[in-house]
This record gives C-alpha cells, sequence and structure tokens, in this order.
C-alpha cells in the first residue's frame, strides 16, 4: 500500500507554565492522502492552530513527529505552502500584490518571464485582476485572502495548509471564497489540511472530518463525508446526508467542549 | 469698526493658496521674535549681537556670494560648508550602516542582545563630546576625527531603534516569511527591515540631529576647515557679524536636511502612513 502524502504520528505539545505542564495536543494521529481535502474541526481554543503550526514545521513539537512523503518535517518544506488565518499581517503591506505573490519565487534561479508568469497564472485562479501594481491595504478583506490563496498557489505546493482562513470575512464572502477554494484544490491537483471552527464549513469542503476533543486535543472522531461533488452552496447544503454529518460533528464538539 | 480690517486681512489671507496661508501659520512666531530682535539691537547697539538685517547680509555675502555658475556658492562656502557636510554625511552613513546592521543582529538574536547590552548602554551613555581629547589623540586634527565622532555618536540611537523594532516585528510576519522559505538575505532584506523601518527610520531621523551637533562641536575645537572652524576663527577675530552669519547658516542648513529626510520617510513609509488610514 501507498504511503499517505500526509503523515501526522502521535503529535503531541506540552507547555511548560507556573502550574506545572499544560498539555496542549496529546497523540494526535491521522493522515491526509494525495489529492484528499481534509478538515480539522474542535472547539475553540483546543489548540487547532498550534497543531497546524506544528505540522508547518513553524512550532516545536513535544513529541510524535510529522512525515511528508515519508520524510520527517523538521522545517517548512518544500511542496507546502501555508495561508494564515490574519491576512493582513501575513500580506506583507510594504509590498504590491504581485510582489506578494512573487516573494516565494524569487531568489531561486526562476526566470524572470516565468515568475510574472506564476504570478499572473495564480491571480488569474483566484479571480483577481487588475489589482497586481495595489497594495494588499487598499483591498477589501475578501480579496487579501485571496491574495494570500495566490501566494500560496504560485508556491505550486502539493498540499496547502490553511488556518481558520476565512474566519474574519462576513459571511457573504466566506462563502464565495469556499468555492473559490474548492475550485482552485481541483484546479490545481492539490491537497488541502484546512483547519476551521465552524462546523457547516468543514462539512461543506472536506472529503474527511478530524474532530478534535477540548484540550488537550486528541483526534476524537474521524469522519468520511461522502457528499457528491461538485458541491454547491444550496444544493449540497439541502441535502439529509449534509444536516446529519453536521449534526453527527456538532454533537461531537459540543459534547467534548462540556 | 474693526470688523472691516479684519475682514480685509481676513480676504487677503484667502486670497493666498492654501499651501502659503499653511506656511504662515506655521512660522509667524519665529517672524516675529526676529523682528522682536531686530528692534532690539537696532535700539540699543551691540558688537555682540547685531541685527538679525546684518547677520542675514553677512550671511549672504560671506558665503552665498558666488557666480551663478558655481550655483551662488562663494569661495568661503566651497571650503568650509563643503568640507562640515562631508564630514557630517560620511559619519552618518557610517552610523546608519553599523546601526542597523547591529541593531538588525542584537534585535534577532536574543543571546547576542544580553551579551551586548551593558556595552550599548555604557556607549549611549557616554556624552560622545567628551571623547573629543581622545579622538583627537587617535586622530590627530584630521577629518577623520570629526567622521569618527560624528559615527560613534549617532550610532546609538539608531542601533537601539532598529533593535527595538526588529523585537516587535508581528509574529505572523515572521511565521509568514518562515513558511514562503526564504533565504536568510531576502528574509533580511524584504521582510525583516521594510518591518522594523518605522522604528529605523525614526532612530534616523533623531541622528541626523546628532551628527550635525557633533559636525560642528569637533570642528569648533579641532579642525583647519567648516563651519565651526570658521565660527570660531571669527569670534577669536571679533567678527561677530560673521559667527551670527554661521549660526543662520546652520539652522539652515539644518532646516534642509530635515526637509530632504521628511521626503525620504515620507516616500519610504508611505505603506505604513496609507495602512493606519485604511484600517
Amino acid at each position: 500500500m501507498e504511503s499517505p502524502l500526509l503523515q501526522i504520528d502521535r503529535l503531541s505539545k506540552s507547555y511548560p507554565s507556573r502550574r506545572g505542564t499544560i498539555q496542549a495536543i496529546d497523540d494526535v494521529t491521522f493522515h491526509v492522502g494525495r489529492g484528499e481535502f481534509v478538515s480539522v474541526v474542535g472547539p475553540s481554543g483546543c489548540g487547532k492552530t498550534t497543531l497546524l503550526m506544528g505540522i508547518a514545521g513553524l512550532r516545536s513539537l513535544t513529541g510524535g513527529d510529522v512525515r511528508l512523503h515519508g520524510q520527517t518535517i523538521v522545517e517548512p518544506p518544500e511542496g507546502m505552502a501555508v495561508v494564515f488565518q490574519d491576512y493582513s499581517r501575513s500580506l506583507f503591506p510594504w509590498l504590491t500584490v504581485a510582489s506578494n505573490v512573487g516573494l516565494p519565487l524569487r531568489g531561486r534561479g526562476m526566470p524572470r518571464a516565468k515568475i510574472t508568469e506564476t504570478i499572473e497564472r495564480s491571480l488569474h485562479a483566484v479571480g483577481l485582476h487588475g489589482v497586481a501594481e495595489l497594495h494588499p491595504w487598499q483591498l477589501s478583506g475578501g480579496m487579501q485572502q485571496r491574495v494570500a490563496i495566490a501566494r500560496g498557489l504560485a508556491q505550486n505546493p502539493e498540499i496547502l495548509l490553511m488556518d481558520e482562513p476565512f474566519a474574519s470575512v462576513d459571511a457573504q464572502t466566506r462563502a464565495n471564497l469556499e468555492d473559490l477554494l474548492l475550485d482552485v484544490w481541483s484546479d490545481y491537483g492539490m491537497t488541502v489540511l484546512f483547519v476551521t471552527h465552524d462546523i457547516d464549513e468543514a462539512v461543506y469542503l472536506a472529503d474527511r472530518v478530524v474532530v478534535l476533543t477540548a484540550s488537550p486535543a486528541r483526534v476524537d472522531q474521524i469522519i468520511g463525508v461522502d457528499l457528491p461533488r461538485p458541491r454547491h452552496q444550496l444544493a449540497t447544503k439541502a441535502r439529509p446526508e449534509f444536516a446529519r454529518l453536521r449534526a453527527r460533528v456538532f454533537e461531537l464538539v459540543m459534547g467534548s467542549a462540556r | 469698526m474693526s470688523a472691516a480690517p479684519v475682514g480685509v486681512a481676513r480676504g487677503w489671507l484667502s486670497g493666498l493658496g492654501r499651501g502659503a496661508r499653511e506656511t504662515l501659520s506655521y512660522v509667524w512666531l519665529l517672524g516675529v521674535l526676529l523682528l522682536f530682535w531686530q528692534w532690539r539691537a537696532t535700539a540699543s547697539p551691540s558688537p555682540f549681537v547685531p541685527p538679525v538685517s546684518d547677520a542675514l547680509q553677512t550671511l549672504r555675502s560671506e558665503w552665498f556670494s558666488g557666480s551663478a555658475s558655481q550655483l551662488f556658492l562663494s569661495e568661503i562656502f566651497r571650503d568650509n560648508a563643503f568640507a562640515s557636510l562631508a564630514r557630517a554625511t560620511q559619519g552618518w552613513l557610517v552610523a546608519a550602516m553599523v546601526g542597523v546592521s547591529l541593531g538588525v543582529v542584537l534585535g534577532v538574536w536574543r543571546a547576542a542582545w544580553e551579551f551586548a547590552n551593558p556595552v550599548v548602554r555604557f556607549g549611549m551613555s557616554v556624552p560622545s563630546t567628551v571623547l573629543l581629547p581622545i579622538a583627537v589623540v587617535l586622530f590627530g586634527i584630521t577629518s577623520s576625527m570629526n567622521v569618527f565622532l560624528i559615527a560613534f555618536g549617532s550610532m546609538w540611537v539608531v542601533l537601539v531603534n532598529t533593535m527595538d523594532g526588529v523585537r516587535n516585528i508581528d509574529e505572523t510576519a515572521m511565521l509568514t516569511a518562515r513558511s514562503l522559505r526564504l533565504s536568510r538575505f531576502r528574509a533580511f532584506s524584504r521582510v525583516l527591515v521594510p518591518a522594523a523601518s518605522p522604528h529605523i527610520v525614526t532612530g534616523l531621523r533623531v541622528s541626523i540631529g546628532i551628527a550635525l551637533i557633533l559636525m560642528v562641536v569637533s570642528e569648533l575645537f579641532a579642525a583647519t576647515e567648516g563651519i565651526g572652524y570658521y565660527i570660531v576663527y571669527n569670534q577669536r577675530t571679533f567678527q561677530y557679524r560673521k559667527v551670527w552669519g554661521a549660526v543662520f547658516l546652520l539652522a539652515f542648513l539644518g532646516v534642509a536636511l530635515n526637509g530632504l529626510f521628511a521626503l525620504f520617510e515620507t516616500w519610504t513609509l508611505r505603506w505604513h502612513r496609507a495602512r493606519g488610514r485604511g484600517e
């Protein structure tokens, strides 16, 4: 059997504190297959972001390991891109939109023409036109997060990690961005690991939903989502299976929060 | 009764452009003070404090009486002001480069900071002018001595501000830089320095003032040309108009340099201001 693209194995993370050691993440194990869309949900404050940063190689872990292609991740590896929750801080305001998207490409011996082309293609993929020379702060929140996604795409990643990327935009923009994400996911043939606290969003987007328990975060259950694709904001959410899956995840999340 | 002249004055003021009115409202106090000085110095003449008009006239004839092809700069200007400005510029550039580089290193590298902290505090606390006698011993009465003193004295504020700026960079920005796998050089030049630039620029602005002070002071005591030297020379020969003329020259140079720097600041930090407005 082929090993999965991303293997998260017995991950744990604890912090020293004045009242002894705080266990943030405890023995989390799951995998993400090539081309899969996996959501991670859990009660707020359960350590989802810490988990994602650990998987990305941006935070140290106290136990277990994360492997991409069987290689243990220590530092952010090639083939993995991250979209952060707070676009206003992860996009660099001193750079234009095009320079933000092109930043990870430069200084690596890629020809200039190829860089320009990749920037254009990435912005096109997220539906942004005529904003390349603007600065991020001249755009709306939803458009800024599109730029952040474009920067992820520009790196041509095998796997895109997303940390509550749509948490700070309004509901309508959020629905648009969800559908946009599903489009680029299938266009680019990527794998996505998507952390959210929104249960509807987790179910709507994913092939599988990893439900975490309240702090310390453990894997409560992994739920397969067999809703047909392409998904549709109204049609998919009107299906009885959607309601059932949603209720199930809801129960698990609320149950462990209590 | 008094409404009419006020109205006329208002009408006249609004007839000026907006920029002119702003300038006027900005400098009127300076104008009043200079007029007062003029009046006092004319009413009771003193050899030490000539009227402003005399000082300004001397400033013109001494420093700005060159031909048009020389941009009206006199030989005295070319001999002395150029020498002074060259020292200030060299010293300030060294201070800026060393201050920013060391500041970034100490901002990023905690252990280095703890190690260097006492040295930085000590260096900052020593009044740079006090090092003048030592600098003279080390370098002799040379331009290198002035440059050294200017560089040394104006470096600290750049260093400390840069360090603060780097320390206060948002964590998400640093995580982003790491996740993009930027090379060390690109992380430095595209993320670290721009993110800290509001602080760095503040340090640089303050350091210009310090550099100018050290330029003059070091020339007052040890130089064979320069504006400071010119002032001391004329003071010793009791030519107080020339002394005052040079004082005004220094004020104008200071204003001009600060203006130039303000332009640079507006240009480099336009994202910072614009974002402040946008959010």
